[in-house]
């Protein structure tokens, strides 16, 4: 039962190989697991892996921690998004308008449904956001009860990497406040998902009626007590 | 043509968002689009219960906390800090883009670069410079059962903003149902601008000469009046 529990953000993404499409949850520093996620840039530094990442979060970083720290140090070769200017967005900006870093542009609710569809097992469907704009150019449309519709097709990866408030032994999830956002989808998509919770159990730490992500979505668990906020790291302006 | 100057006889935004608030039912699900239409929340009418939408995740907050009082892990799709209301609830983003494309908010209130008079709007970028963001925007068009748009009726430099065809990038085709300008209230109806109010110190021809597509009437025009003092 006790498998999925790592005993530290280092061991729980040691498995991250080069070239890796990682979901990270979070919606700006809400939901962000930074301690994962500074964890996989300190292997990077140390070895010089895991290199060419794709990163799949709704952003793309901010300030010089998180996801922006992971594109300074040179580790993402390609980010997809929905929004990747931000306050404090110059790690990511500077390698996009150097010719760096790859951009897939998504629309946001686009965005969490194609991660969605992936956990269903439902490989594309039809929404009617961006139809008669750029971001549809070269997608297939069809009508549907005489409204135009595009397809979009389902976004899959390697790894998830996951901020939960409670967890248990089994994986179950909660989600602090707001910090739900992607996180519970992305649990569902990636092939592996990593979770760190503030507060980790035995079996039945968790109310069954209160599970939001049930375990057998989650690979691998891990305990950081006290978790740092990107929000708060980004106006406190520390640099990782 | 008179002196006529839209840049000087003009609502502030406060003004316009305030007309905006007016029209919101009791009972409604709004989403308001960052920036300028988080305005409109402030001048919510008394006695309606007004829900508000964010797409983070959000059904339910009320104003921003004291600052200090901030917890970052409540925030809008703005990455503002947010209290709840009683009520509020928490779900994740499938779901919240579920509310917005399954049309089950009641409103959406965005802003504009332009919007044509069939309804396309423009408002995600202004052209192939720089880095492209597109957030939400593309899917908000979509779904709820009112879209309104709060806009200055000009450019800053004097450009109209209510055009034949847009010359931006559209966010969405056909999608705006109303238009809360510094200048009238303007509905789209049929693939016209069709003119409900004006300020009422401006005349029919002042307002066409800084509209950029022809203004129909049906019924009376009503005088747009809003309180001096915002």
């Amino acid at each position: 039962m006790t498998k999925k529990v790592k005993h530290s953000p280092a061991e729980a993404v040691a498995a991250i190989p080069d070239g890796a499409t990682v979901m990270i949850g979070g919606f700006g520093g809400s939901g962000a697991p930074i301690e994962l996620i500074h964890a996989l840039i300190d292997r990077f530094r140390d070895t010089g892996s895991p290199a060419n990442i794709t990163v799949i979060n709704n952003n793309a970083g901010n300030g010089d921690i998180g996801i922006a720290a992971m594109i300074k140090a040179g580790m993402v070769a390609k980010m997809i998004c929905s929004f990747p200017r931000s306050s404090n967005a110059e790690a990511f900006n500077e390698k996009y308008l150097a010719g760096e870093i790859e951009l897939e542009l998504v629309p946001q609710g686009t965005l969490a449904e194609r991660i969605r569809a992936r956990g269903a097992g439902i490989p594309a469907f039809y929404t009617p956001t961006s139809f008669g704009t750029e971001l549809a150019d070269g997608k297939p449309t069809e009508e549907f009860d005489g409204k135009m519709y595009v397809r979009e097709t389902w976004l899959k990866a390697d790894f998830a990497l996951i901020k939960g408030q409670k967890g248990d032994e089994m994986g179950n999830l909660t989600y602090r406040l707001a910090g739900r956002n992607f996180n519970p989808l992305m649990a569902m998509a990636a092939d592996v998902a990593i979770a760190q919770v503030s507060d980790l159990g035995a079996p039945g730490h968790i109310d069954p009626e209160q599970v939001i992500t049930p375990g057998l979505f989650v690979a691998t668990v891990v305990e950081v007590p006290a978790p740092q906020q990107e929000e708060v790291l980004v106006r406190e302006g520390v640099i990782y | 043509m008179t002196d006529f100057n839209p840049m000087e006889v003009k609502l502030s935004n406060a003004q316009i968002a305030w007309r905006a608030a007016q029209d919101i039912e009791d009972g409604s699900y709004v989403n308001l689009g960052i920036g300028f239409p988080e305005m409109v929340a402030k001048f919510q009418p008394e006695g309606r219960q007004i829900t508000y939408h964010t797409e983070n995740g959000v059904l339910g907050f009320g104003k921003a906390p004291e600052p200090g009082e901030e917890d970052w892990d409540l925030i809008n799709a703005g990455k503002k800090a947010i209290t709840l209301s009683p009520g509020a609830s928490f779900f994740h983003h499938a779901d919240s883009f579920a509310m917005v494309r399954g049309g089950h908010l009641d409103l959406a209130v965005l802003g504009a670069y332009q919007v044509a008079q069939n309804g396309d709007l423009a408002n995600w970028r202004v052209g192939s410079k720089g880095v492209p963001a597109v957030g939400g925007a593309m899917d908000l068009v979509h779904g709820a059962k009112r879209v309104a748009v709060v806009t200055d009726h000009v450019t800053k430099k004097g450009e109209p903003k209510l055009v034949e065809t847009c010359a931006f990038p559209l966010t969405g085709v056909g999608c705006v149902t109303r238009i809360y300008t510094s200048l009238a209230v303007i509905d789209i109806e049929d693939g016209k601008f069709v003119l409900r109010e004006k300020l009422p110190n401006i005349s029919m021809e002042e307002l066409q000469s800084v509209t950029g597509a022809t203004l129909h009437t049906a019924g009376d025009v009503l005088d747009l009046i809003v309180p001096e003092d915002l």
